[in-house]
């Protein structure tokens, strides 16, 4: 995971993340918040901010990296332009999400968890985005769709990135 | 703002509040949980206050924002007061209509309105809505009804009146046995005296206290926490602040999935505004009492549900729990005494505190008081989020308030309590839930959700579905629950793919006892519920995969096959033209599928409008 971080091309912003570490006084117990806001930020943790994260707040960078790959909610690559998260929660998987996971991942030929290589999509899967009335849900960026099917997943993509090309 | 610092000035405000309010006007309640929001709620709302303004009717008529009113499966939804005209399935195109005819003229837009499939008939009336008849709403009962980001609408239905009455006219003491006798238990899920909870951490030695509202809702297909927290973020407050005097607290801790971003911003709303009236901060109702509340965003892992790894998350250690000698009531955050309780268990606190002990003991079952809160989702009609007392039968919160099974489709099971919980068969459907109940079938309350399970639902799947989530969730600090769980997982899943011995199933059900006996924590105890629960009472089915190669309900892939209906093929092409493979011939008019190179993937037989595809 380290070697794929060295491959992104980030330049350090140390006066941004230091901002951000000096609003929380250099505490500690922080950590999980000062990453989190790192991670608003950039979309994902670089390497370059975690080693400044531990050099500030004094935690040995093992630890902060523990934390950065413990928690769903730090991702140590860059992310994609759109987040596609489809949701696999238990009312979603008895509906067929399984399948709608399937189809997004072998027409954007990525696996869950990746990022396409031009960097426009990520797919994720969560487990329940709380909307369960609308099984099988799929959320691309802050947008539902509800009662997903193989089918429509297409019919979505093709949306996006139509409306891309026109952007 | 004037802080608030007597029982008194509170009274005083709730009335000149409710003597400002017409009871007569209308105001139109458009629903804004989460549900609805991604079914287009929030255009519903822009609509009303764009075509009230436009109309020139700011004064005469209130337009809100409420939370999630229960009901998600119709949504959008809009009440309408003050009769209550309950419309469904609103669009922000039907506003205008609604404006004119039932704001301005009193007449109903019929084909807004809920039709009772049982009877077909129309229902007009948010309370005779069926979903809603048969449930006793407490924590639940303000959700639809006030502005979530508007404190003056909880004081206006009485809110803080619970906090000014336990603070100025009650003692610590007088609290804890209040809460003692009411018999509430935590709603977390695995359901400890809440009063027997707070007095081990009053008693427990130490100045510095905290208290812990516990919001980080990880069950897949449960969310009423998240319901609760975006639509009555107060109670849960006014919970805690109660709480805290009780026990001697002056910081809490509310830990809130960040997957739930609107909760985030209620609670911070809330807190903020709690603040401004004095209810959170120093000196609360004179009372010399200081008490504030900080919001920690989760990292997104099951295993911070379970009380010791979500305090180290708080302290910014990763999420992992210790063992359970070390009681959280005497060593909890930062090594000190500490209550943690479920958001819901906190908004119980109130209610308790307002109307009495006894009037809650009434309420439920002998050992399980008060009211249970379930998502009712998967084949079910009805999806949305229920309340009911404690021992309601499985079959009337299936049945009658959800509607039965989607399609017409038989019930096969309904499991509870999350991954930690168990599938539940239909023998077993007259069962009334509650804490003792629900263990003794093999299953457990959980944080509520309740997934319902059809014919077309594979129970070998469902487990190995519950166990790969848990192998992914499991913080891999003790072996039992890492390792036992990863192994359990790896046979079942050669089950699923027609690699299963015989003996498999003696190995998994050893394994699971195992692992139960052996973890550390909650989720490794209860990892093997699901496995065991079906194990109990759907073993045919495990057989079926092993001996006959065969996923009955036709889910296992590599277990089925797709199947071409000759006398119902049309030669339509539909299928053709989708299928991702090319696996699908046309020899003549009629079609088949090359089972060498079908992936099993369904597309064909979504696309067929003339069922001719089939699974065997």
């Amino acid at each position: 995971m380290w070697g794929a971080m060295k491959l992104a091309k980030s330049v350090p912003e140390y006066s941004k993340v230091d901002k951000i570490i000096d609003s929380y006084s250099c505490e500690k117990s922080a950590l999980i918040a000062i990453l989190q806001e790192i991670e608003n930020l950039y979309g994902y943790l670089p390497a370059w901010a975690l080693r400044r994260v531990s050099e500030k707040l004094g935690v040995p960078l093992i630890q902060v990296y523990g934390v950065a790959s413990f928690y769903d909610a730090f991702h140590l690559t860059p992310r994609g332009k759109h987040l596609i998260r489809v949701c696999l929660g238990t009312a979603c998987y008895l509906r067929g999400s399984a399948r709608v996971l399937e189809t997004l991942e072998g027409e954007l030929g990525i696996k869950d968890g990746e990022t396409t290589p031009d960097l426009e999509f990520s797919l994720q899967s969560v487990r329940c985005l709380g909307a369960c009335a609308l099984a099988p849900v799929m959320v691309i960026g802050e947008q539902y769709f509800d009662k997903m099917t193989p089918t429509k997943v297409r019919s979505v993509l093709k949306r996006v990135q139509r409306r891309d090309d026109k952007d | 703002m004037t802080k608030i610092r007597t029982l008194q000035e509170l009274e005083a405000l709730r009335k000149s509040l409710l003597q400002r309010r017409d009871p007569n006007k209308p105001c139109v309640r458009v629903c804004l949980g989460t549900g609805c929001r991604a079914r287009g709620s929030v255009d519903v709302l822009e609509a009303f206050t764009h075509e009230i303004k436009k109309r020139g009717l700011d004064v005469q008529v209130e337009c809100k924002q409420t939370g999630c009113h229960g009901f998600c499966e119709r949504g959008p939804l809009v009440v309408i007061e003050p009769k209550e005209i309950f419309y469904q399935r609103v669009k922000a195109g039907d506003v205008p209509e609604i404006v004119s005819k039932t704001l301005l003229n009193g007449e109903v837009v019929d084909r807004l309105l809920y039709t009772d499939p049982a009877t077909g008939r129309k229902v007009l009336y948010e309370y005779e809505v069926p979903f809603y008849k048969k449930q006793t709403r407490l924590i639940l009962a303000n959700n639809g009804r006030i502005d979530p980001t508007n404190i003056l609408d909880y004081i206006a239905i009485g809110g803080y009146q619970a906090l000014a009455k336990a603070i100025t006219t009650m003692s610590c003491e007088e609290i804890i046995s209040t809460i003692e006798k009411s018999g509430l238990r935590g709603l977390g899920g695995a359901g400890f005296p809440t009063g027997r909870k707070w007095r081990l951490c009053r008693e427990a030695p130490g100045d510095v206290k905290f208290v812990i509202g516990n919001g980080d809702e990880g069950d897949p297909g449960a969310f009423s926490d998240r319901s609760l927290m975006e639509g009555n973020p107060h109670s849960i407050l006014e919970g805690m602040v109660i709480g805290a005097y009780a026990i001697g607290a002056n910081q809490g801790y509310l830990y809130v999935r960040a997957e739930y971003p609107l909760a985030l911003k209620h609670l911070q709303i809330a807190i903020e505004q709690a603040r401004e009236y004095g209810f959170l901060g120093n000196n609360i109702f004179s009372s010399g009492f200081d008490f504030d509340i900080k919001i920690n965003r989760g990292g997104g892992a099951f295993v911070c549900g379970e009380s010791s790894a979500l305090v180290a998350s708080i302290e910014g250690k990763i999420g992992e729990p210790r063992a359970k000698y070390i009681h959280t009531v005497e060593r909890g955050l930062c090594n000190k005494p500490t209550v943690l309780n479920n958001v819901k268990t906190w908004a119980n606190v109130p209610l308790i505190i307002k109307n009495g002990a006894d009037w809650y003991a009434k309420i439920g079952t002998e050992r399980s008081k008060g009211t249970a809160i379930f998502s009712l989702v998967g084949k079910v009609n009805n999806t949305g989020l229920v309340e009911v007392p404690m021992g309601t039968p499985l079959k009337e919160i299936i049945y009658d308030i959800g509607g039965g099974i989607l399609e017409g489709k038989r019930f096969k099971a309904v499991q509870t309590g999350g991954p930690s919980g168990g599938c539940i068969p239909e023998e077993l459907l007259d069962l009334p839930v509650d804490f003792e109940r629900l263990t003794d079938a093999g299953s457990m309350m959980g944080s509520g959700g309740m997934i319902v399970m059809d014919e077309d639902t594979c129970m070998v799947d469902v487990a190995r579905y519950f166990l790969d989530f848990l192998q992914c969730e499991s913080c891999g600090k003790c072996v039992p629950c890492r390792e036992g769980i990863k192994r359990m997982l790896e046979i079942i899943t050669d089950i699923t793919t027609g690699r299963g011995k015989e003996e498999d199933i003696e190995l998994l059900q050893e394994l699971a006892d195992m692992v139960k006996d052996f973890s550390l924590c909650g989720l490794g105890k209860t990892a093997p519920n699901t496995v065991l629960s079906t194990l109990r009472y759907f073993r045919d089915e495990y057989v079926a995969h092993v001996k006959d190669k065969k996923c009955p309900a036709g889910i296992c892939r590599d277990l089925i096959e797709y199947f071409i209906l000759e006398d119902k093929c049309t030669g339509c092409g539909a299928c053709l033209k989708l299928c991702p493979q090319q696996a699908i011939d046309a020899y003549g008019l009629i079609h088949t599928i090359d089972p060498a190179k079908c992936i099993r993937c369904g597309i064909c037989r979504d696309a067929c409008p003339f069922e001719a595809i089939i699974v065997r």
